[in-house]
């Protein structure tokens, strides 16, 4: 079943005009805002397929900066959030693909500051749902039908047994897993779908394990 | 859990329950909460419901493309003038949906029901029902959950996407959701309700996805206040008691298969339908900027 909660039916409250170009867009930004784990100095977006031809019209523009401004889908500044990274003096970037994207509504954040950058691809699936396809070159194999969580963390011994771990102490089942890194011994990802939703304290007790460097929830 | 209108009627009438104390128990379950906790969230969701109601029938709200706005607050003054063909209820009904939507549209704050292209229906007939009957809050909540609880079978064994279904998976759900929530709130039994909704959606079938320039506004407002007008004609239909000759789940299903096989362009590309009339091409190129020859 690919909506579990009553609160997918009514629900969101969001900012409008649209569930899918809107809050699924600021939803999208906000996630790779968690994964970057601070405020970054330059935003680039690249827009495909209708995110790209409509995106002024829905407000997709200040949404996915609302969202990378850690802003939820009902905050009424997503309407300012331009404005408001300008005073914050954040450099924004919008390019409008021609590419086809296998999903009409996708979104490539590119985050950056002096410290490091991060890069993402949302795609938004209806209803203010979003998937997060892929993660710093890490393609993710998301259903979309549970909630989820990314977890980036160092490639060592112990960090995803220290993960399952915490899930099993709060009784929280997970359905589907997945690992990746791209060299030995540096910067992974794991990928976790579960059967219910994940409360922010186990989130933030997953994060203070050794060897993990940042966690976002995809979706509840 | 439930897992379409059939198993959803049977466990209220078996428990003998309300639709809405269901849907409450299965939230419940989903996420380990309290029944507090969940009642308090969709207290919240009404909450915003009815503040974006009240915008849109007193304040001069207008969209950013300047397609929609003002019309919820003319059909307010209209009705004062005791003149109307439909009757209070009804225009009050149609009025509050197209306020929803017209904020909606104006990128203010909304609760998506079952998405935010068809977020009136459902506040619009509720807030109407309200000066009529006058409920508890208990019962407008359980109004919410009721809708949910419908619209929660045809987003897992159809569509509430216009981008797959048309405007008969967003409207028109939302239309069944409503007419089921109304029948309840009014009294009628769990299997009334699944024939308000059949009736209503079955008058929503082949409802195609045409936005103008792709915009959530032409012609998605005024398409929120038919499904308000249908939905509140569906609920009286079924506490008089007719009934749908189609079972609900059959009608879920026929509204999936139409979807399928509805064209691309009339599922919410802005490529056919009214989009591609020649004022709908007209306004697409003066909002956007860009010349008619490039579509």
């Amino acid at each position: 079943m690919k909506f579990r909660s009553v609160f997918d039916i009514i629900g969101p409250v969001m900012i409008g005009p649209s569930s899918s170009h809107t809050a699924g867009a600021a939803r999208i930004g906000r996630v790779a805002r968690h994964l970057f784990g601070r405020e970054p100095k330059a935003i680039t977006v690249s827009l495909y397929g209708s995110f790209a031809r409509t995106y002024k019209g829905h407000g997709t523009d200040v949404a996915l900066i609302g969202g990378v401004l850690d802003f939820d889908t009902y905050d009424e500044r997503i309407v300012n959030a331009l404005t408001i990274a300008k005073e914050k003096k954040i450099k924004v970037r919008f390019t409008e693909e021609d590419a086809i994207t296998d999903h009409p509504n996708t979104a490539r954040i590119h985050l950056s500051d002096e410290k490091g950058e991060l890069e993402l691809v949302g795609i938004s699936i209806g209803g203010g749902k979003i998937e997060v396809i892929e993660l710093n070159g890490f393609a993710l194999g998301l259903s979309g039908n549970s909630p989820a969580i990314l977890v980036v963390h160092n490639d060592r011994f112990g960090a995803i047994a220290g993960v399952s771990n915490t899930l099993a102490k709060h009784e929280i089942n997970i359905g589907h897993m997945n690992v990746s890194r791209k060299e030995k011994g540096k910067e992974a990802l794991m990928t976790i779908e579960v059967d219910q939703n994940i409360p922010q304290i186990v989130l933030d007790e997953v994060e203070s394990l050794p060897n993990i460097i940042q966690v976002a929830k995809i979706s509840d | 859990m439930f897992r379409n209108v059939a198993e959803l009627v049977e466990l209220a009438q078996s428990k003998n329950k309300p639709i809405s104390e269901i849907m409450i128990e299965q939230e419940m379950d989903f996420r380990g909460s309290t029944r507090e906790e969940v009642y308090n969230q969709m207290k919240n969701n009404l909450v915003v419901m009815e503040q974006a109601v009240e915008r849109g029938i007193t304040e001069d709200v207008r969209s950013h493309s300047g397609l929609t706005g003002g019309d919820a607050v003319l059909l307010q003054d209209y009705m004062k003038s005791g003149n109307s063909l439909s009757g209070h209820t009804m225009l009050d009904a149609v009025s509050k949906a197209i306020a929803t939507n017209e904020v909606n549209a104006a990128m203010g704050t909304i609760c998506a029901t079952p998405t935010a292209g068809s977020a009136g229906v459902v506040p619009g007939t509720l807030f109407a029902i309200r000066e009529k009957v006058n409920p508890t809050e208990e019962q407008m909540v359980r109004y919410l959950f009721t809708s949910g609880a419908f619209g929660f079978v045809v987003a897992n064994n159809a569509s509430i996407s216009g981008a797959a279904g048309g405007c008969q998976a967003e409207v028109g759900s939302a239309t069944g959701m409503a007419a089921a929530a109304i029948v309840e709130l009014m009294g009628g039994t769990p299997e009334q309700s699944s024939h308000a909704f059949a009736i209503a959606l079955k008058n929503m079938l082949g409802l195609v996805c045409d936005p103008v320039a792709g915009l959530v506004e032409v012609p998605c407002v005024k398409r929120n206040a038919m499904g308000a007008s249908n939905a509140l004609v569906a609920a009286d239909m079924s506490l008089a008691g007719i009934t749908s000759r189609i079972p609900c789940d059959e009608v879920i299903d026929a509204m999936y298969k139409i979807g399928q096989t509805m064209p691309s362009a009339l599922r919410e590309t802005a490529q056919g339908g009214l989009a591609a009339t020649p004022t709908g091409r007209e306004l697409e190129a003066k909002i956007f900027g860009v010349s008619l020859d490039r579509k």
